[in-house]
């Protein structure tokens, strides 16, 4: 376990993420893609703090992180719920076309 | 050693799940499958001795995967039995921007002279990062918090379809909401 | 007194001993059923062995289009939630894991309950069970904010998230005393992790067993076993962090610590038969606007009691 290999796997995560956060139709994936993005974020950040610099100021980085994530996840259901009841028909032609 | 061989297993368990997350075809494991992804990593958190922010890693995605799923189901129409389901669009640019990302952040972090570490991590890291929070860190805290509770007005003014003016009349005084 | 952390070897008898007073557990309850039945106590007492029987003995159900894997990750979640919980508990001098976060740990494996409920309940493809995830979810947002502060209470007093100095404060004063709030809250939210009691909707008889409905066999044994081991779990944290631990005169430490733990799980298994259940929406208004509040001041007063005394 070094430096490099921790942020290659951070890195790994990062681009799943941001495959999932671009290519995904529905507003709950795309929000998947990013908390996966997010996920490696913090783990690139936990390598930075332990191989660098362990100082305290790292760990509040990460909390910071971790309190984006919260943010991001309480808006986007506020707004997929919104957007969910404005165009309910939307949402379930989007449903329909599962079928297909 | 051991230590290594932990962190690899959590490694590929984190990336394969992350991965799992866009190519199962059920709502309910590819919520999952994201909460198997962050747990790895809160895991992963403890080896470098964050032992508090790695158990609140855990602690939130497992609980936040648990309402996320909730969504995914109630969004997306489904019943537990295993639906195919294929929701992307633009498929191969998405691809190619993600796999260039990864090329780009994979050549930084091997070719960047990193420099050596500098200082070592306190004795008592949860007290360290008690101390920081509540002293020199403090302002960043005393901004997150204000942060916050936008966000839970925010969002409640979003999500809710009706006010308590709506359930409970102009006095608020109408007892019990309809149901 | 120091807590000294034991090697692994010894994690099997951990095991092996909150398992067993998770069956004392379903003795007392099967006693008290019989009971207030009406019939013999003895056949009651017996019932975790007569259950254990019936269900090995039994085919486990399987229905159409199951999600088997989630199911079975559910099923198996709950045991294992209690076992990683009962882990960072101080028995006495020993403990299995000396986490420097032992109170954060434990509310993530109690978190981790909401997803082996649901999961349970999902995993079936069955109306009645995916009802029983759904409520057990809407509690536990009732439940989880009010349990995340009381456990604040405590390790606020004690400065520390070691369980292990937890217990070390209470040498003069037992944490119940000056935190009662924290103590009640508390030990609802254990019922209400462990599926029990008050908080048993989500298992309950209006949707003819909810989460347990379609389990059978070894997959209801290992249900039953995990709502039991949690709930001994949640009584043997409560007894460590609110009820001074190993703290006591004359017997031993962890003499002291499994008598608390026995007396508070005896409490909350006779509750059971005392209490009305409570339906999971109307659980939630007063969890937030009343319980929550009360918690907070709660951890208000600790702390304005610590930098007083400090």
């Amino acid at each position: 376990m070094t430096l490099q290999t921790m942020l290659l796997v951070a890195a790994a995560l990062f681009s799943v993420g941001l495959y999932g956060a671009i290519s995904q139709q529905v507003v709950v994936m795309v929000m998947m893609g990013l908390e996966l993005m997010l996920n490696g974020v913090i783990l690139a950040a936990a390598a930075f703090w332990w191989f660098l610099s362990p100082t305290p100021d790292g760990q509040v980085l990460l909390l910071v992180v971790i309190t984006a994530m919260t943010v991001e996840m309480a808006m986007g259901f506020a707004v997929a719920t919104l957007l969910h009841r404005s165009r309910q028909s939307d949402m379930t032609d989007m449903a329909t076309d599962l079928s297909r | 050693m051991l230590t290594g061989i932990v962190f690899w297993v959590l490694a590929v368990v984190a990336v394969a799940a992350g991965v799992a997350v866009f190519r199962v075809d059920s709502m309910a494991r590819a919520t999952y499958a994201l909460a198997a992804s962050f747990i790895a990593v809160g895991l992963a958190l403890l080896l470098v001795d964050l032992e508090f922010l790695g158990v609140i890693t855990v602690l939130m995605m497992t609980m936040e995967m648990a309402v996320m799923g909730i969504y995914m189901i109630m969004f997306m129409g489904m019943n537990p039995a295993l639906m195919p389901m294929s929701m992307v669009h633009g498929k191969r640019p998405a691809l190619a921007v993600s796999i260039g990302t990864f090329v780009v952040l994979a050549a930084g972090a091997l070719l960047v002279p990193w420099p050596t570490r500098r200082g070592a991590p306190a004795a008592d890291l949860v007290t360290s990062l008690g101390e920081a929070i509540m002293e020199s860190k403090m302002l960043v805290m005393m901004t997150v918090s204000p942060v916050l509770f936008a966000t839970i007005v925010a969002a409640l003014v979003l999500a809710l379809p009706r006010g308590r003016y709506d359930r409970l009349g102009d006095d608020l005084r109408a007892g019990k909401a309809p149901r | 007194m120091t807590v000294t952390e034991v090697s692994a070897g010894w994690v099997p008898l951990a095991a092996a001993l909150l398992l067993a007073v998770a069956a004392a557990a379903a003795s007392l309850d099967g006693a008290l059923a019989a009971r207030s039945a009406g019939q013999p106590l003895g056949g009651g007492l017996l019932t975790p062995v007569a259950e254990t029987a019936r269900l090995f003995g039994q085919r486990r159900r399987t229905t159409v289009a199951a999600d088997l894997p989630l199911q079975r990750i559910g099923i198996a979640g709950l045991l294992t939630a209690a076992l990683l919980m009962v882990a960072v508990v101080p028995f006495g001098r020993w403990t299995v894991a000396d986490l420097t976060v032992g109170v954060v740990w434990f509310n993530a494996m109690d978190v981790l309950v909401w997803a082996a409920v649901w999961l349970a309940g999902w995993g079936p493809n069955s109306a009645h069970a995916l009802v029983g995830g759904y409520r057990f979810l809407a509690q536990a947002l009732s439940y989880e904010l009010p349990l995340m502060f009381a456990l604040t209470a405590p390790a606020v007093a004690a400065g520390s998230l070691r369980l292990g100095d937890v217990v070390a404060a209470q040498s003069g004063l037992w944490f119940v005393v000056w935190m009662p709030v924290a103590f009640v809250v508390f030990c609802a939210a254990v019922a209400g992790f462990s599926v029990w009691g008050p908080l048993g909707a989500p298992a309950g008889a209006t949707t003819a067993g909810g989460v347990l409905v379609e389990a059978a066999g070894v997959d209801r044994w290992l249900l039953s076993v995990g709502r039991y081991a949690l709930l001994t779990a949640g009584a043997a944290f409560g007894a460590t962090a609110f009820l001074g631990g190993g703290h006591g005169p004359l017997l031993p430490a962890w003499l002291w610590l499994l008598v608390k733990t026995a007396a508070l799980l005896a409490v909350l298994v006779a509750l059971r038969r005392r209490l009305p259940v409570v339906r999971p929406e109307q659980l939630a208004a007063p969890a937030w606007l009343v319980v929550l509040p009360l918690v907070l001041l709660q951890v208000l007063v600790v702390s304005v009691v610590v930098v007083v005394q400090a």
